[in-house]
């Protein structure tokens, strides 16, 4: 056991940290949050000059091969300053199973443009039974000679409307199982494509789809056909793990204001965090915290191992979706009222850390995995 | 990063366990009874020998003090031990002679090292921790034992509470004031004594969930000053670096893992509210995840502190969140399988229709104190606040 970072590691994550702090004050967050994008194209050319977008894919695609413990690492960062824009949906959502799963073509054409910023993606999967088992697939994809016809909608699909590709879940047999779901890459341009933004509470750019008769061809399938189910089931993995670790930042952001909020605010002649109430309260976050950090870096270990992380993915994700609601609800509570003020950058965290909880399954989706896992 | 076990580690790992199968008692599955009985005493006695023996009451210690070279002399190989009795339910002796040893490796003299931590490996005393008196527990700097020098001895006079001593401890490790006129903290020693001295009167307090703890009366006893540990008026900083170390959130991890396997296994068994068996109760199936995600994290944090500990890192602020974690879910198991039980959680162990042989309501009960133990849950929030978090002091 070794629990120091690689030198790699700690080279990415020290630069993270200053070019995050440097090109994401919560300015720019807030900016971002009136901007129809929900990022500029100046920060993604940085993000790529940075190598970032493709770290964690294989060196001969225009990557940098490092591996999803190093990925996790940068979102962490990344979710500590709430960096907007697609990474995620591009890099972890669409990004990882072209690389793992992908032809050699397809990594081809999808990875190195992907790498350099030029390409962004995002991946089709949830419609509005909101589900994320394989019942949950309905949009129907059916064959039409050499290629495929796809009808359906598709629900909470991320930052769809800047992506150039999608990757879309779809059923080409129909039923609840996980056979017979199948992935195409199809440009989100298509004709029979639409796509519409909601209104979000964390600001974060979701969209409904809609698929009327939208060709697919054939070699556009990611992985075989009616064989799409493992692939997702990996992605999901990452995916959750991935939110775990931008959570995991957004709370110690939290605490951290909070912190430092307490040593100041003065109140009965005391910075209130000399109180006894107010320091519980942030023990209880910084156990919150740590605790989720440790079963985040585990099962992300897990996964870039390659090792079976059913089970730790289910422990990191339903602990963390409920350590950071309770450190949020505690960094508003020691805040008083300016925490609740939009003025104060605190809502910005726990509005987006709430979105991340139920993303990729909450604790109680979670906690049911175990409960199968524990055999019971 | 790497949360694997290095191949020492696991090797060690495998060793430890065929060995501890093999030393226990025949058709061993943990203590029936009462833990304080004289033969589960004589029992732990007897497999602490055989540790001994092996070289295994000294994991981790340097070479020449009876440590072992190789693969055990990893700081890791400690915890990885514990782990395997804990979860093998091997006999544990309520004694301090572990982290004492990796103390006096600290902090003690060269003559005292030759002296003591022989005699700590070979197994040859149990030692009670004589921290806690009447009137101080949380505020431990506050306490009133005193030891006055009088020749080449200290002689002490005060009264111990909680400790081990009531199990028939031969020493303990005791800290007592050596000077008034300095700040609090300043004036406090750390001295090794006879438990056997002249002068000593032990008392047992029994406890509500089973079980004693030992109150220490010392009436003008008579310490050799070679026994003092550190430099005088010097102790309170040793002590405390010996609290860090008293305990692993491993070992509290295995403990709890192995419960809740048990309590799985009885859940399929076990009749609910409805009929059906209790784990299918789709409450009690998140309640048993939830607390299966706990025990993981306990261990893995667990694993992070002795490893910082281990490089020399201070752990303080770590060692409190693991210490409150634990506490809270050893508690939160045990009320799991009080909750499984229903009406039976209220049959003693003695009675024939106690599921688990009553291990459930006994170690709920006894979970109560985990929160208390080692410094309180509420203590352990102040260092983590002060300490960890640089908060104000109130
Ligand atoms: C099973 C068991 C085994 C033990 N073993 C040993 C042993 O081997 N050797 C030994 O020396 N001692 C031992 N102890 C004693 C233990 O260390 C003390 O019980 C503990 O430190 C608390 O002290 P106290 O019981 O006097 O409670 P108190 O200090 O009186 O505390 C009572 C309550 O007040 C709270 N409180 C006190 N001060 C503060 C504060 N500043 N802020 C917030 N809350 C506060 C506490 O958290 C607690 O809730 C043992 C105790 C138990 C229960």
């Amino acid at each position: 056991m070794e629990f120091n970072l690689s030198e790699t590691q700690q080279l990415l994550l020290n630069s993270a940290r200053s070019f995050l702090e440097q090109e994401c004050p919560s300015t720019f967050v807030r900016a971002m949050e009136e901007d129809e994008r929900g990022f500029t194209p100046e920060l993604w050319e940085r993000l790529a000059e940075m190598g970032w977008l493709g770290l964690a894919f294989p060196e001969a695609y225009g990557g940098a091969g490092q591996d999803f413990l190093s990925l996790t690492m940068l979102l962490e960062r990344m979710g500590r300053f709430l960096l907007p824009g697609p990474f995620f949906s591009t890099v972890v959502l669409a990004g990882l199973p072209i690389a793992e799963h992908g032809t050699e073509p397809q990594k081809r054409q999808f990875l190195p443009p992907m790498a350099d910023g030029e390409l962004l993606m995002t991946l089709a999967l949830t419609e509005p039974s909101a589900r994320y088992d394989p019942g949950g697939i309905q949009l129907q994809a059916s064959r039409e000679g050499d290629q495929y016809l796809l009808n359906g909608a598709k629900l909470f699909v991320p930052n769809a409307n800047v992506a150039d590709h999608l990757v879309v879940a779809a059923r080409t047999q129909e039923g609840t199982g996980s056979e017979g779901i199948t992935l195409f890459i199809v440009p989100s341009n298509a004709h029979g494509v639409s796509q519409r933004l909601l209104w979000t509470v964390a600001s974060d750019r979701q969209s409904e789809m809609t698929f009327h008769n939208v060709q697919a061809p054939r070699d556009g399938m990611l992985g075989e056909v009616h064989q799409g189910w493992p692939i997702l089931e990996r992605v999901l993995q990452q995916a959750a793990v991935a939110k775990c670790a931008e959570m995991v930042g957004q709370a110690e952001a939290m605490l951290g204001m909070t912190v430092s909020y307490a040593s100041q605010r003065v109140q009965f002649g005391h910075p209130i965090g000399s109180f006894q109430a107010i320091q519980h309260h942030c023990a209880n976050m910084a156990i919150d915290l740590e605790g989720a950090r440790a079963i985040t870096s585990l099962a992300a270990w897990r996964l870039a191992q390659g090792l079976h992380a059913e089970r730790e993915v289910a422990y990191a994700k339903g602990w963390t979706s409920d350590a950071v609601r309770r450190i949020a609800a505690l960094a508003h509570q020691c805040h008083g009222a300016i925490g609740f003020t939009r003025e104060y950058d605190l809502q910005l965290y726990s509005r987006r850390a709430k979105a991340n909880e139920v993303a990729f399954g909450d604790s109680d989706f979670h906690r049911e995995r175990v409960a199968l896992a524990l055999g019971i | 990063m790497d949360f694997q076990f290095t191949p020492e580690q696991a090797a060690f790992r495998e060793e430890a366990a065929r060995w501890i199968k093999e030393n226990l008692p025949p058709g061993w599955e943990g203590q029936e009874g009462d833990p304080e009985s004289p033969e589960n005493i004589q029992v732990a006695r007897e497999f602490r020998k055989r540790l001994a023996a092996k070289g295994w009451l000294a994991l981790g210690w340097p070479k020449e003090y009876g440590g072992s070279t190789g693969r055990n002399a990893d700081p890791m190989a400690q915890v990885v031990f514990d782990e395997v009795c804990a979860s093998l339910d091997a006999p544990v002796l309520d004694d301090s002679s572990q982290p004492l040893g990796e103390t006096l490796i600290t902090y003690g003299t060269e003559q005292q090292k030759s002296v003591w931590l022989k005699g700590i490996a070979e197994g040859r005393w149990l030692w009670a921790q004589l921290y806690s008196e009447p009137g101080a527990g949380s505020d431990l700097a506050s306490l009133q034992t005193t030891a006055v020098e009088e020749g080449d001895e200290f002689v002490i006079n005060g009264s111990k509470t909680w400790n081990s001593a009531y199990i028939g401890a031969d020493m303990g490790f005791l800290l007592a004031r050596t000077s008034t006129d300095t700040p609090r903290h300043r004036g406090i020693s750390l001295l090794l004594v006879d438990l056997k001295s002249p002068g000593i009167q032990v008392s047992k307090l029994p406890l509500m969930g089973g079980g004693h703890r030992g109150l220490v009366y010392l009436d003008n006893v008579r310490v050799p000053k070679a026994n003092l540990v550190g430099e005088r008026d010097r102790g309170w900083s040793i002590a405390l670096a010996l609290l860090d170390r008293e305990r692993s959130s491993v070992a509290q991890a295995a403990r709890c893992q192995r419960l809740l396997e048990r309590l799985i296994a009885l859940g399929k068994e076990v009749p609910g509210p409805d009929g059906r068996p209790v784990a299918s109760n789709p409450v009690m199936r998140h309640r048993l995840a939830q607390a299966a995600t706990e025990v993981e994290i306990l261990r893995v944090l667990g694993y992070q502190v002795t490893w910082m500990q281990g490089q020399g890192y201070i752990a303080t602020n770590e060692a409190s969140i693991c210490k409150v974690l634990g506490a809270e879910v050893l508690q939160k198991v045990a009320l799991i399988g009080m909750q499984m039980i229903g009406l039976y959680q209220n049959l003693d162990a003695k009675e024939r229709w106690a599921p688990l042989r009553g291990q459930v309501a006994s170690l709920y009960w006894s979970a109560f104190t985990e929160s208390v133990s080692g410094g309180t849950s509420e203590i352990n929030r102040n260092i983590i606040a002060t300490r960890g978090l640089g908060l104000p002091r109130g």
